[in-house]
């Protein structure tokens, strides 16, 4: 059976480089790049200054707004305050700590007493305070997506479905933490109170699907749903229409449609937050790609540079052509190895001169692939070509806002045109004409 | 380390232009094929000429214009070929270059090129010749009948084809076999509605094309043809008129031209009818017996128009609100 998203792809999924190997945690480095910015919204303000002595799981940034906190991944000095390269290509302020390889643990820190107790404020209240965002990679600070669900919410969605290719730090995280995503996606039932919790998935994870089956008595109000596999299923928009038939308005958040979607990764932070206390210092981060020698998933402390990272995964082949901060399809590709692990990391790609499917000139030939391929019912080819006229009347009427930037569009496109890269630019001139 | 930096996505699929030019040659390799055996080896030196004057018009006008080389793309041979196809092996070699030039450098390259052409240049250059020398182009040679490969074809006496027949209006004089295997009078590409049809799968097999355009083409002369026969019984009728002359041809891999379609689905279906409706009515009102070139060329001028109507319900706004 066709699952019931609009268009899609199917690329190939090379999941088999790192899947089925449990993650082993990478030792902690000598020095941690925490970003101030790991989500979307507002930039921290550094809590700490040059010199301070921090704890584990210390908070260190903070501010008021969109913003959720981020703390220390290691115990030590603060060695620096200062601008620092960036997953996003810029440079971000950054809390720069000196490890003391002691993980002293920061006396903020404590499992809550009776976590059964708690409230639904009480409950989001903690999320905040770890500062926890999306896991999955879009780092929508996870509390404010809980707090505008609360009351609209008849839907909860556990998305586990990790359709990048290439990528399978959710998969690594269900095949040895499902029971803690399940009591973590408990806790936000008792948040938002749905009727239908639903854990999403796609079919080609057998082993989590095998374990959360195992679980199946033991959390009898959470619904596992096998998904046939289609990019972009893991798309908030396009998960929520897969399992509830449901469409998200242009411009409106899926509580408009009584749906809230957690990433799996996201669900397990609330649980060790809730029942250990834990914020969010470290994830599972899949390295891998035709371009690194030993392909594995690794679980970092938050602020390891990139370069630390690949080197534990036997350094990159001779042949290297990109690094990528996420999957193949929606990733930033890397102009060196200076940025550092953030929340939304999901793995650290790297591809061969082989994978290069760019040519010099690209040329459409309105094969419509991209229209039919558009799980957002638009039409690449003229927004592709609306944006080189600067035509923003026409680039509004064809709703390029709605873009998702999946990438299904280019991936097929035999002219090999850069169609997600003119309809960013396209969204960036709407943006900014909508500011004036 | 110089790391690319470019946009995602950073994997490509496997479909390439020349990739899907290259499966458009093969799907109209038998009824090509065809073609030779019927009409002899002049057919294949047509074709020859037809191909080698595109590939050299397409290559002189890059390099006038002093951009990049496309002739690696394919699309100068598919075009040949389709050229070729629609014009009978009496025709000479000098009409044909001519036809060949004008598609490449009048209908395509001064139009912008690959995919900007807004007029499919193998039937343009059909229906220039046609305007030219309608003589030449609608002398049709019998099936089998031999061809001089060299010099004048004047005095090849010709014969009458199914849509000749249909015309006064009659049953065609030819077999079904003959419909189906393609040994009658006709052009070079048209005549064989089993080898058509082979071509046109293995391209929707393929997803080079879908089935929209041809179904909704093929559908709307079936259902005219069905309800305003000419001829008895009706559905012997509606089979000679999809069977005969350049309607196969023409719906599988002219109308279905990239350029020169709508990308949407539903403009790709009204485009289909379109093509339909204006066949069946220059076929039984027109000044010639086939249609289907101005059919497919009237409504390639309609193509942005079409795009434009029948642009896809924006997601997420569902009849009835959000889908709640």
């Amino acid at each position: 059976m066709r699952s019931k998203f609009f268009g899609g792809v199917h690329p190939d999924p090379r999941k088999e480089l790192s899947a089925g190997r449990v993650p082993t945690p990478l030792p902690a480095p000598a020095q941690v790049v925490i970003p101030m910015a790991q989500h979307i919204g507002a930039v921290c303000t550094p809590l700490v200054q040059p010199g301070d002595t921090v704890a584990m799981g210390q908070k260190i940034g903070d501010g008021p707004g969109l913003c959720v906190p981020v703390h220390a991944s290691v115990s030590g000095r603060v060695a620096a305050v200062e601008p620092r390269p960036h997953v996003t290509g810029r440079e971000v302020l950054s809390v720069v700590i000196e490890n003391d390889f002691q993980d002293t643990p920061s006396r903020e820190l404590s499992p809550h007493p009776n976590p059964d107790a708690l409230t639904a404020e009480e409950i989001v209240t903690i999320i905040r305070e770890a500062g926890i965002v999306g896991m999955g990679g879009a780092t929508f600070p996870t509390d404010v997506k809980a707090n505008t669900g609360i009351g609209k919410v008849d839907t909860l969605i556990a998305n586990a479905c990790e359709c990048e290719p290439y990528i399978t730090a959710d998969d690594a995280l269900l095949c040895t933490h499902a029971a803690n995503v399940l009591r973590g996606l408990s806790l936000m039932r008792r948040v938002l109170e749905p009727e239908r919790t639903v854990l999403g998935i796609e079919d080609n994870k057998p082993e989590a699907i095998a374990k959360l089956r195992q679980l199946q008595e033991e959390f009898p109000d959470i619904e596992v749903a096998v998904l046939p596999t289609r990019y972009p299923q893991g798309a908030e928009k396009q998960l929520i229409q897969a399992l509830t038939g449901r469409q998200v308005p242009g411009g409106a958040l899926p509580a408009s449609v009584g749906c809230a979607v957690f990433n799996v990764a996201t669900c397990a932070s609330v649980y060790e937050a809730v029942y250990k206390g834990r914020p969010i210092t470290r994830r599972i981060v899949t390295v891998t790609g035709e371009g690194i020698r030993t392909p594995m998933n690794l679980i970092v402390r938050i602020g390891t540079p990139f370069s630390q990272v690949v080197e534990a995964a036997g350094g990159l082949t001779e042949d290297i052509w990109k690094v990528i901060s996420g999957g193949p399809m929606m990733g930033v590709a890397q102009r060196d190895l200076r940025a550092s692990v953030i929340k939304g990391t999901t793995g650290i790609l790297c591809l061969t001169a082989r994978q290069n499917g760019e040519v010099a000139h690209p040329t459409c030939i309105r094969c419509a692939k991209c229209v039919a391929a558009c799980p957002m019912k638009l039409q690449p080819l003229y927004l592709y070509r609306f944006e080189a006229a600067g035509d923003l009347d026409q680039l509004r009427r064809l709703h390029a806002m709605d873009c998702i930037e999946c990438g299904c569009c280019a991936h097929l496109c035999p002219g090999k045109l850069p169609l997600v890269e003119k309809i960013r630019a396209a969204k960036k001139r709407l943006k900014e004409a909508s500011a004036q | 380390m110089n790391l690319s930096t470019t946009s995602s996505p950073h994997v490509k699929g496997r479909d390439s232009t020349a990739r899907l030019m290259r499966d458009v040659v093969i799907a109209l390799l038998p009824a090509l094929l065809v073609g030779v055996w019927v009409h002899g080896p002049r057919a294949l030196l047509v074709t020859l000429v037809s191909v080698a004057s595109c590939l050299l018009a397409e290559g002189l006008f890059r390099l006038a214009i002093r951009s990049h080389n496309t002739l690696p793309d394919g699309s100068a041979v598919v075009t040949g070929l389709l050229l070729a196809m629609t014009l009978p092996a009496t025709v000479s070699y000098w009409a044909v270059a001519l036809g060949g030039v004008f598609a490449m450098v009048v209908v395509k390259g001064l139009f912008g090129g690959l995919g900007q052409n807004i007029f499919n240049p193998a039937l343009s250059a059909r229906a220039l010749l046609l305007l030219l020398w309608p003589a030449q182009i609608v002398r049709y040679a019998a099936q089998g009948q031999a061809l001089p490969l060299w010099g004048s074809t004047a005095d090849v006496v010709t014969a009458a084809t199914a849509l000749h027949d249909m015309v006064r209006p009659a049953m065609p004089d030819v077999s079904w076999a003959q419909m189906l295997l393609g040994n009658m009078a006709g052009a070079i590409g048209e005549t064989s509605a089993l080898a058509l049809l082979a071509g046109g799968i293995y391209l929707m097999v393929r997803r080079v094309i879908s089935y929209r355009i041809p179904a909704a083409y093929l559908g709307t002369v079936a259902v005219v043809t069905l309800l305003f026969s000419r001829g008895q019984p009706p559905f012997a009728w509606m089979a000679a008129q999809l069977l005969s002359g350049g309607l196969l041809l023409g719906a599988l891999f002219m109308a279905t031209d990239y350029a020169t379609s709508p990308v949407t689905p539903v403009g790709q279906a009204v485009y289909g009818v379109g093509c339909g409706l204006l066949t069946v009515l220059f076929r039984y009102f027109g000044l010639f017996p086939e249609g289907v070139t101005y059919a497919i060329l009237l409504m390639n001028a309609a193509v942005w128009l079409l795009d434009r109507l029948t642009a896809p319900r924006r997601f997420g706004t569902v009849k009835g609100g959000a889908g709640r």
